[in-house]
């Protein structure tokens, strides 16, 4: 089953290539060449390479060619031997260790450390000299020796899933252990196993072919590549061609062995599996001139035709225009891939590497933000509290340093005052005891206080533009009001503009003075809060939302959108939110709708608002819009 | 903080399908060790859904990780149906257990990547065998249940979105007859449209016939939506227990009332 995703890569390819040809010469080599490989010639013994024998000859004048090309049969066996052995005994094992209690579970995690730090070559050379050295001896010991490997990979494997939703659910179903192991243990952990048999047999053929060269391998009649290497190696200097064929043999099989486990590790990724069928062709739209409305000029942050693309060209946000006056409170809000975020991002020179923006202008004050921009002037002119307190502050240092870092880096402050100013910040921030906080590190605060230090931070060096991006969402609802009501009152106390991005359209509703809404990479819908909380949105997907949102002081039906948002690769030409959209009419699907400023105040992207949106008129647009929906 | 009056106007409780009895946990041991319930009362009767809440840290994820099984109480019973689970021999677990059943909070990480959706519930249905094409009716009707195609059965997780994943999941839950859902965070990994889906279906399940649940959440609005009572927990105690619009309506608890007043809210 994991064929089917599997992406040929180079070193695949070319592994199983040979890999493939090594199987054709192990099942025609004996029949082509075991007579003229078992062919004594008196005459000619110790040969160097000639026309006629083009690795030499042997001791007894057998051509060692035909020879090496004969025991590709017995070689690969043997190393196919010991390599089943080591997989199937050490997944058996490591399997049975981790499906027991915890006692022997705990007993048999040691012995396979134990074995596993035992050199497997030492442990092969001692059960083959305890029992008489055959082919049969050492593939057992060789086979044995690597089952730890494959003993602990299988139990590392299965802890590392065994923690997973799906296997403690099963346990709760009372799926019995040997099932569990077999549905749902070993096909999730599968590929790396794939990946150790493949090193397996490298290492196999190279521990059997070392103890063949000792002599501690196959014995006389019979011969692999490593007795044949051994019965050369003595006169090497004599006459180096024996050695050459059988070298050879030995060195491409184990590359192929390499090969395809590199492969196999690269290759393998079980979520590519599945995906249904390629999308239509996306339209590309020149962004040149900004659609809709423009910032006005004496905005403090002004940005028009904002696009963040992929390095294919795919646009994850789209011709976003939006402004914030000095001083004002703006919310973005929208659903998981809506480009909020990375609009923040754009506006702050945080995208992630690989990501381009592209916008006709970006400035904040005089500050053009699309070239190289002082890292001074956006150190301090541009704050920003990100989602989660524990990963934006370093958890090795003291908050005192992080503090004052900024500022004394770019605000020519000195160590005492930089200090101060910060310990004043906390209090600012509600923080308790701020003094004694400068000297703790980050994780000795609740996360609620590490939020307030993280606010407090980012308003040290008094930017002009304060970036909060989702910044209660992994605190709870009690210190989610508390924060924001922080945002709030920096914002009122130093005149701060806060731009804060969230998926909670309760919680930008709560300090924000005006709101935008972003639906697939695009600005849909720009309302002051006021006509929000009246529940006066005009976009189609704004209202959605608003009616998908439980409230928690009216117990009213919840309407779900159906189907999901598009892919930003397959976004439709026309409006993003058509195939959703109870309105929707053929016209959205052709062209899409900008930003109209409307009387009330705000701008909506939306054909709707120029419709006759009477009663009578509606039925019929939601009609065809149910029957189109109802394929969920 | 406030410390807990014994809620008075308790929902009159029916016969209790599961009760929990004076349940303590505690985590660690000797100077380090640490209580996390102390002493919880609750009894959820047959057909009803209790919502619990409260905050990170309240004790409510590890209400449910003792009533499923998955933490051992250091004190007090877990019934159900008047059996002690927390009591129960090892080999009396596994029956007891299957009827209690959890939906978990990320649908992405609660279903086996290698297993298809109708594989998956066969399972429940049978966990020895668990052969879909002998089950194959069952499972449909299931699937119907949370509002999915048939076909959906023979599709692998990563072709369905959240919302389809958690559905799945419900249907898997369902797919036991388990005496009591327990239902943990299921929409917190949801975007805000997807939840609603997903609370859609845990509603109409509510109203096809009786479903026993008991829904934990951290948001206060969904709790509303999905029960029928509610309790709010707070450091590892239940301090209101009441109807759901009484709660919501007149809470008495202080803590109650803060964690009323702090939910954001759209309409002023
Ligand atoms: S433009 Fe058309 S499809 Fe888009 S939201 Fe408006 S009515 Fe719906």
């Amino acid at each position: 089953m994991t064929l089917k995703n599997l992406r040929w890569t180079p070193s695949l390819v070319i592994g199983t290539v040979l890999m493939a040809a090594l199987l054709v010469l192990a099942v025609i080599g004996p029949m082509v060449w075991g007579d003229a490989a078992d062919r004594l010639n008196p005459q000619a013994t110790h040969q160097s390479a000639s026309a006629e024998h083009l690795s030499g000859t042997d001791a007894l004048g057998r051509d060692v060619l035909a020879r090496t090309l004969a025991a590709t049969r017995l070689t690969l066996l043997m190393a196919f031997g010991a390599t089943a052995i080591a997989a199937v005994g050490g997944i058996l094992f490591g399997a049975a260790v981790w499906v027991s209690g915890p006692r022997v579970r705990e007993l048999g995690l040691r012995l396979i450390d134990v074995l596993v730090s035992y050199p497997a070559v030492i442990f092969a050379l001692t059960v083959t000299a305890v029992l008489s050295p055959s082919a049969t001896t050492c593939v057992v010991a060789i086979g044995l020796a690597s089952c730890p490997a494959f003993a602990r990979l299988t139990t590392n494997l299965a802890a590392g899933i065994a923690n997973r939703d799906f296997v403690s659910t099963a346990r709760l179903l009372g799926v019995a252990p040997g099932r569990m192991l077999r549905r749902h243990i070993l096909p999730n952990i599968a590929e790396p196993l794939l990946v150790l048999v493949s090193v397996a047999f490298t290492v196999s053929l190279k521990a059997l072919s070392g103890l063949s060269v000792l002599g501690m391998g196959t014995q006389p009649p019979k011969y692999d590549w490593g007795s044949l290497l051994g019965k050369s190696l003595p006169d090497i200097y004599v006459n180096a061609a024996p050695v050459v064929a059988p070298s050879i043999a030995i060195i491409v099989a184990g590359l192929a062995g390499g090969l395809i486990g590199d492969g196999l590790a690269a290759a393998v990724h079980p979520d590519a599996r599945g995906r249904g069928g390629k999308a239509r062709i996306k339209a590309v739209l020149a962004a040149t001139e900004p659609a809709g409305r423009t910032a006005p000029d004496d905005a403090l942050v002004a940005v028009d035709g904002l696009s963040v693309s992929l390095p294919d060209g795919t646009r994850l946000v789209e011709d976003v225009s939006l402004h914030l006056r000095a001083g004002e409170v703006v919310g973005v809000v929208g659903e998981s891939g809506s480009g909020k975020s990375l609009t923040a991002m754009a506006v702050a020179k945080l995208l992630p590497e690989g990501l381009r923006p592209d916008a006709a202008r970006l400035r904040l004050g005089d500050l053009d933000l699309r070239g190289e921009v002082d890292p001074k002037r956006l150190a301090t002119e541009i704050g920003i509290v990100y989602q989660d307190p524990s990963a934006s502050f370093n958890p090795t240092l003291k908050l005192g340093s992080q503090l004052t870092e900024t500022l004394r880096v770019h605000g020519d402050t000195g160590r005492a005052e930089a200090s101060a100013q910060a310990v004043e910040q906390l209090r600012l921030a509600h923080v308790t005891l701020p003094e004694q906080r400068m000297k703790q590190h980050p994780h000795e605060l609740s996360g609620g206080m590490r939020q307030r230090a993280m606010i407090a931070s980012a308003l040290l060096t008094k930017p002009r533009l304060l970036i909060a991006d989702e910044p209660t969402t992994a605190l709870d609802v009690t210190v989610q009001a508390e924060v924001l009501k922080l945002l709030r009152e920096a914002n009122e106390r130093d005149g701060t503009a806060v731009l804060l991005i969230s998926h909670d359209i309760g919680v930008v509703t709560q300090i924000c003075d005006r709101v935008l809404v972003m639906y697939s990479g695009r600005l849909v819908e720009e309302l002051p809060v006021e006509r929000l909380r009246a529940g006066e949105a005009r976009h189609p997907y704004t209202r959605a939302l608003l009616a998908a949102t439980p409230e928690v002081d009216e117990d009213k039906p919840l309407a779900p959108i159906p189907g999901r948002p598009p892919q930003p690769a397959d976004r439709p030409a026309g409006c993003a939110f058509a195939p959703r959209c109870e309105l929707a009419r053929a016209e959205c699907e052709e062209h899409r709708p900008v930003l109209q400023p409307m009387e009330s105040g705000g701008a909506a992207a939306c054909f709707a608002l120029d419709w006759d949106l009477t009663p009578e008129s509606v039925p019929a647009a939601a009609d065809s819009a149910a029957s189109e929906g109802s394929t969920a | 903080m406030t410390v807990p009056s014994p809620p008075e106007d308790t929902p009159a409780a029916a016969a209790p399908v599961l009760e929990l009895d004076a349940l303590d946990v505690a985590f660690g041991f000797g100077p380090r060790r640490r209580q996390v319930l102390h002493g919880v009362s609750l009894s959820l009767a047959e057909g009803r859904t209790l919502g619990l809440v409260g905050e990170s840290g309240s004790g409510k994820s590890t209400l449910a990780k003792a009533v499923v099984g998955l933490v051992r109480p250091s004190g007090g019973r877990v019934l159900l149906d008047g059996d002690d689970l927390a009591g129960a021999r090892r080999d009396r677990l596994a029956t007891l257990r299957r009827r209690v059943q959890l939906i978990p909070q990320d649908p992405y990480a609660s279903l086996n990547p290698r297993m298809t959706a109708g594989e998956a519930i066969a399972e429940a249905i049978d966990p020895r065998r668990g052969k879909l094409y002998a089950h194959r009716d069952e499972v449909e009707t299931l699937l119907g249940k949370v509002a999915m195609d048939p076909d959906a059965a023979d599709r692998y997780p990563n072709a369905f979105s959240g919302g389809q994943r958690q559905r799945i999941a419900i249907a898997r839950a369902l797919a036991v007859r388990p005496e009591v859902i327990i239902a943990d965070e299921v929409t917190s990994a949801l975007d805000c449209s997807v939840q609603a889906e997903v609370l859609g279906v845990l509603r109409d399940l509510r109203a096809a016939g009786p479903l026993t649940m008991l829904f934990i959440s951290h948001d206060l609005a969904v709790v509303r939506h999905v029960s029928d009572e509610v309790a709010v927990m707070s450091e590892g105690r239940i301090v209101e227990h009441r109807e759901r619009d009484a709660l919501f309506t007149a809470p008495q608890n202080a803590y109650t009332k803060t964690l009323l007043a702090s939910v954001p809210r759209v309409r002023a």
